[in-house]
């Protein structure tokens, strides 16, 4: 068990699990894009109930917690990096580009996660009916909760440039 | 914007289009 009292090992670890995470949210993510939301039109009014009432309900656990512990894991990795507050600062400084670029991604990151949280989730509850809701505040619910996860599906390709593209093309990981 | 954003296909052409810009950026502040 010495390979716990390795730095070495926990930033190992801590990367592997904001990448698990990760690919939980973004999975998601791209799975409401792609899909969900191009697909349910097509089908027929009678069935739609069954990926509203227990599909989406439980593509949303996993999407916004893998959201959360991707951002938890991630401070956690950069903060045992070294270079958590230099990368908030985007790396000015002189920092180097690795800095500058995952601070890009982190800030990225951020607005994606607080889309998540404070956007998709609140007005998706209304959706679902979790929140008690107005057939018109369903409809705004479900324009703004889908704007706000088009932006995000915009935003994870520069994000994902920023934390994983750039980073190595700049000389590697630490 | 919001036209855009209903555009599944433009969505996706502005996120790469983001990430050129972004690319410069990273490089001009490095």
């Amino acid at each position: 068990m010495d390979f716990l009292a390795s730095a070495d090992w926990w930033r190992a670890f801590f990367r592997w699990a904001h990448v698990i995470a990760g690919v939980m949210w973004i999975g998601h993510l791209w799975y409401f894009n792609f899909t969900q939301t191009p697909t349910v039109p097509k089908i027929p009014a009678e069935m739609r109930p069954a990926v509203v009432r227990y599909i989406l309900p439980e593509a949303l656990f996993w999407f916004r917690w893998g959201a959360m512990f991707t951002l938890i894991f991630g401070l956690i990795l950069a903060w045992l990096n070294g270079y958590l507050f230099q990368a908030i600062g985007l790396g000015i400084g002189g920092y180097g580009p690795r800095v500058t670029s995952i601070g890009w991604g982190m800030w990225l990151g951020a607005i994606m996660w607080f889309n998540v949280w404070f956007l998709i989730w609140p007005n998706q509850k209304k959706v679902i009916g979790l929140t008690s809701a107005t057939p018109d505040e369903v409809n705004a619910a479900r324009r703004i909760a889908g704007l706000a996860s088009r932006v995000n599906t915009m935003l994870s390709i520069p994000m994902l440039y920023a934390m994983v593209f750039a980073p190595h093309y700049y000389g590697g990981m630490q | 914007m919001e036209a855009l954003l209903n555009n599944l296909w433009a969505t996706v052409a502005a996120g790469f289009v983001l990430t050129i810009v972004l690319a410069i950026v990273i490089r001009v502040m490095s």
